[in-house]
């Protein structure tokens, strides 16, 4: 309102009570105009207004009490113009004085989480801006305030979070970084923690089949993310953090751009906690001390003229763990019985590149090639259990993108070759094996450019343990109405399972470890394979002048074959094959909306059956809650001078009953009772150079006491640090900073 | 190794595909009238039923036409004409007005009055 220009349209003078305002809000950024979703129009001392659309357009009806009608958007100047008849407006907002003297156009102006009409995948877009909302650390923690991925409560043991979608735990979900296969083999459990979160540009989560580009084993879902891009991130930004469990993290990235063409990137991430707590007092540590060092540096050629586009990246990581008993000193106790305890080296080495070319005549014909290598060494033990795992890993993709007659029918067609060589030591024993895969995929999408679309994708696949086998994917997209979208999608997938590496919380037990072998190919077990199925309807709405969306999805996946972990009996965990059935269905209701300026709300209810036949019994899935609930909303204060801001953020969880295989200390059939998180944050942004960010998790202290069954014999046969179904950490309190230099050169 | 060729051998259409001649492609833009995003799709979902329209997509913010085309099945200007035929004026071919009058009321942009 500082800035209040005064417009005066007098045309008619036949005002009308109930008369439709419409028109359209348009922004100019570096001398163009362009439409803009999310303008604020109200009219001035009423409550009465609206907000923008995809397109910029806005309908507001005419007002008996005002007329003076007030638009703004963050960033730029607010204008207040005098209306006097509903004839089509068209208004053009100028930047910010403030703003325009630096020059920056960094922040992207987009809503921090997109849920696309147009799609036929049900694709989530994360931006960087939503990262911010919790201030997460790791990939593993970046989803706190998504309510497609439920962030679980790992082992006593590793203090790692692990993620779930539709039920399902990571091993069935494809995580891809830069559409490169990522956590998977050796680093399912731990890789989404080498992942710091300043690196992370964007997240696309995709609900169900997903696309058959990447692969055959996302059966779930995928999860990509696109890390920092040289030429588009600042020449510096420094990020430090410390939480008062001891966690201490700090981040730094530095780009250079060396010339039009070429620019290059420098990312480095240390964090350590170096502290040891034992708040509930059972000898045995509450978080693991740790410290990771992750640097990355990456290259980046673009020739958008010729069509050329590049990126070099090489990375090495290396990340300690040591838990256990508090009195655990790994020189004197390892391998004794003295104190029980566990440490777990990583050493990664990453190695990638992607070319692209894009015809410039034919900006609609692509090739794409991507090839990465990466060799990871885990050295582990447990107590006297030992635990160490290679991976070695090639992956190449050849990818080629057309059209058929025109660009509403598109394809993408490709191959690809990965291997993968393990070397495992399970406790005395050793596994050693190599898979190779070779591939051909062809993926056709339609679009109508209206109501529908349709993505159908088919790839052929020759593995050596798999055999060859054919794996079908199809979504759809329709929009039956105004601001509604029903998708639906079915495809199969498959997977070998990694079953030490996927279990490694096992390790931190003392079950005798059975493997029912039947011939299978895979530590003598079948692979597994499984068909989802989707269906999904969205409808947007305005509710007050305000617009939000309500959102239903269901999935089923429905296992044909699937290599059980059977952790049933208290002094086993069994791996063998699926006799019986297995399936996970997930139901999600999510509403989205602004109720006021300023502020957005996402309620979420999540209903989840997970159920696997154990042996004779069909149960769910254990430490899988059958109900789980989220809300998130997050206030923005006004803009204040300089581009400074309030921006606030709370998050809560509840957490359903848990089932708990039977143990030593729950007894046959226990399930665990409900609870619910509070997390909040607040950031004060003082300038777009620099801000300070506060923070609480898990506000009402909601502890399990007693994690770690067995705790007093951790040498006995009932010791168990896997069942645990709550935080053991109670209200946990964070502050770091975030510093940004934009503009070096001119 | 078999299966590796016989992958290979099955692409190479695909690749052929890709080297197709490309001297009649032809690359342009006008500008065309129109609002939002309704016009958008109208104007795109008439260009594409000019046989040897590629793509075609107009942006609302700008009214840049963008098309590529290939000439040796089409011209630029039959290209305007469509265009024109569903209600959107463009520097070679005007609307009937009969069609831009039935045109949803979003989509009624102002016309540049012809002399």
């Amino acid at each position: 309102m500082k800035n209040l220009c005064l417009f005066i349209l007098l045309f008619s003078w036949s005002v009308q009570a109930q008369q439709q305002l419409t028109g359209q809000i348009k922004i100019k950024e570096n001398a163009t105009e362009l439409p803009i979703e999310g303008v604020n129009l109200i009219w001035l001392n009423t409550s009465m207004g609206t907000i923008t659309d995809q397109s910029g357009n806005f309908k507001l009806p005419m007002s008996p009490n005002s007329n003076k009608l007030v638009i703004s958007y963050l960033g730029f100047k607010t204008d207040t113009l005098i209306i006097s008849s509903p004839k089509r407006l068209v208004h053009t907002l100028l930047p910010d004085a403030d703003d325009a003297l630096d020059e920056i156009t960094l922040t992207e102006r987009r809503k921090a989480i997109q849920k696309s009409y147009l799609e036929a995948q049900n694709i989530i877009r994360v931006s960087s801006e939503e990262l911010l909302k919790a201030a997460c650390c790791n990939l593993s923690e970046s989803f706190e305030t998504n309510p497609s991925i439920d962030v679980n409560f790992a082992d006593a043991l590793t203090g790692t979070k692990q993620i779930k979608m539709l039920g399902l735990s990571s091993p069935y979900l494809l995580i891809s970084e830069e559409n490169i296969p990522m956590v998977r083999g050796a680093s399912q459990i731990y890789g989404l923690t080498f992942t710091p979160g300043t690196w992370i540009q964007s997240i696309q989560i995709t609900k169900g089949a997903g696309s058959v580009v990447n692969g055959f084993e996302s059966i779930a879902g995928q999860i990509n993310t696109e890390i920092q891009k040289p030429s588009q991130d600042v020449p510096i930004y420094i990020n430090a953090y410390t939480s008062v469990n001891g966690r201490q993290e700090y981040n730094a990235h530095f780009n250079t751009k060396w010339n039009d063409k070429w620019s290059a990137g420098s990312y480095v991430h240390v964090n350590q906690r170096t502290q040891k707590f034992d708040k509930n007092a059972d000898s045995f540590l509450d978080v693991p001390i740790s410290k990771q060092i992750n640097v990355l540096n990456r290259w980046q050629y673009t020739d958008a003229t010729k069509g050329w586009v590049g990126f070099a990246s090489l990375r090495f990581l290396d990340d300690k763990k040591q838990t256990g008993s508090i009195n655990f000193d790994p020189e004197t106790h390892r391998d004794t019985r003295a104190f029980w305890g566990s440490e777990i080296e990583t050493q990664r080495v990453d190695a990638s590149l992607k070319i692209g070319y894009v015809f410039p005549d034919t900006p609609y014909q692509s090739f794409g090639f991507q090839s990465a290598y990466s060799n990871h060494d885990q050295d582990s033990y447990f107590g006297l259990r030992r635990y160490d795992i290679k991976h070695k890993s090639f992956f190449t993709n050849l990818l080629f993108n057309s059209i058929i007659s025109n660009t509403k029918n598109k394809f993408k067609t490709g191959i690809n070759f990965s291997f993968d060589e393990y070397n495992e030591g399970v406790d005395l024993v050793d596994y050693q094996r190599r898979d190779e895969v070779i591939g051909a995929f062809f993926e056709y999408s339609y679009d109508s450019l209206e109501k529908l679309n349709i993505t159908a994708g088919i790839r052929l696949d020759s593995h050596n343990r798999l055999g060859t086998f054919v794996t079908p994917r199809v979504h759809l997209r329709y929009n039956p109405w105004e601001r509604s979208v029903l998708r639906a999608s079915v495809g199969s997938g498959r997977k070998v399972a990694n079953i030490f590496a996927e279990n490694q919380k096992l390790f931190g037990t003392n079950r005798l470890i059975q493997l029912v072998e039947n011939g299978g190919s895979v530590y003598g077990l079948r692979p597994e394979k499984a068909w989802n199925y989707g269906l999904s309807f969205r409808q947007g709405f305005t509710l007050f002048q305000k617009q939000g969306d309500v959102t239903v999805d269901f999935y089923r996946t429905q296992f044909e074959d699937q290599v059980v972990v059977d952790w049933e009996q208290a002094s086993h965990i069994r791996f063998y094959n699926l006799e019986g059935s297995s399936y996970a269905n997930s139901f999600q209701l999510e509403l989205d909306y602004v109720p006021f300026r300023n502020t957005a709300l996402r309620l979420a209810y999540k209903n989840y059956q997970v159920k696997t036949t154990y042996g004779t019994q069909t149960l769910q899935k254990p430490l899988q809650p059958r109900e789980r609930f989220f809300a998130n909303f997050e206030y923005k204060f006004e803009n204040e001078e300089k581009g400074s801001q309030w921006k606030a953020d709370m998050t809560y969880h509840f957490v359903g009953e848990q089932r708990l295989p039977s143990n030593s200390r729950d007894g046959v059939g226990y399930s665990s009772e409900r609870y619910g998180l509070l997390s909040m944050q607040i950031t004060r942004v003082f300038s777009k150079q620099f801000e300070v960010y506060l923070g609480g998790e898990n506000l009402g202290n909601y502890k399990q006491l007693n994690p770690i069954v067995g705790a007093e014999d951790p040498f006995g046969s009932t010791f168990d640090t896997s069942l645990v179904y709550a935080p053991i950490f109670g209200k946990m309190f964070y502050a770091g900073l975030r510093f940004k230099l934009n503009n070096i050169k001119k | 190794m078999k299966k590796i060729i016989i992958l290979l051998i099955a692409l190479l259409p695909v690749i052929g595909f890709a080297q197709k001649a490309k001297k009649d492609i032809q690359k342009t833009s006008f500008e065309v009238n129109g609002v939002c995003g309704m016009c958008k799709a109208r104007i795109e979902k008439q260009a594409f039923t000019v046989k040897g329209v590629k793509s075609a997509t107009w942006d609302i913010s700008s009214h840049q036409f963008s098309v590529i085309y290939d000439a040796s099945k089409t011209s630029l200007l039959n290209i305007h004409e469509e265009i024109a035929s569903v209600g959107h004026d463009t520097p070679l071919a005007t609307a009937p007005d009969e069609v831009y009058n039935s045109l949803h009321m979003c989509c009624m942009y102002e016309r540049e009055s012809k002399e």
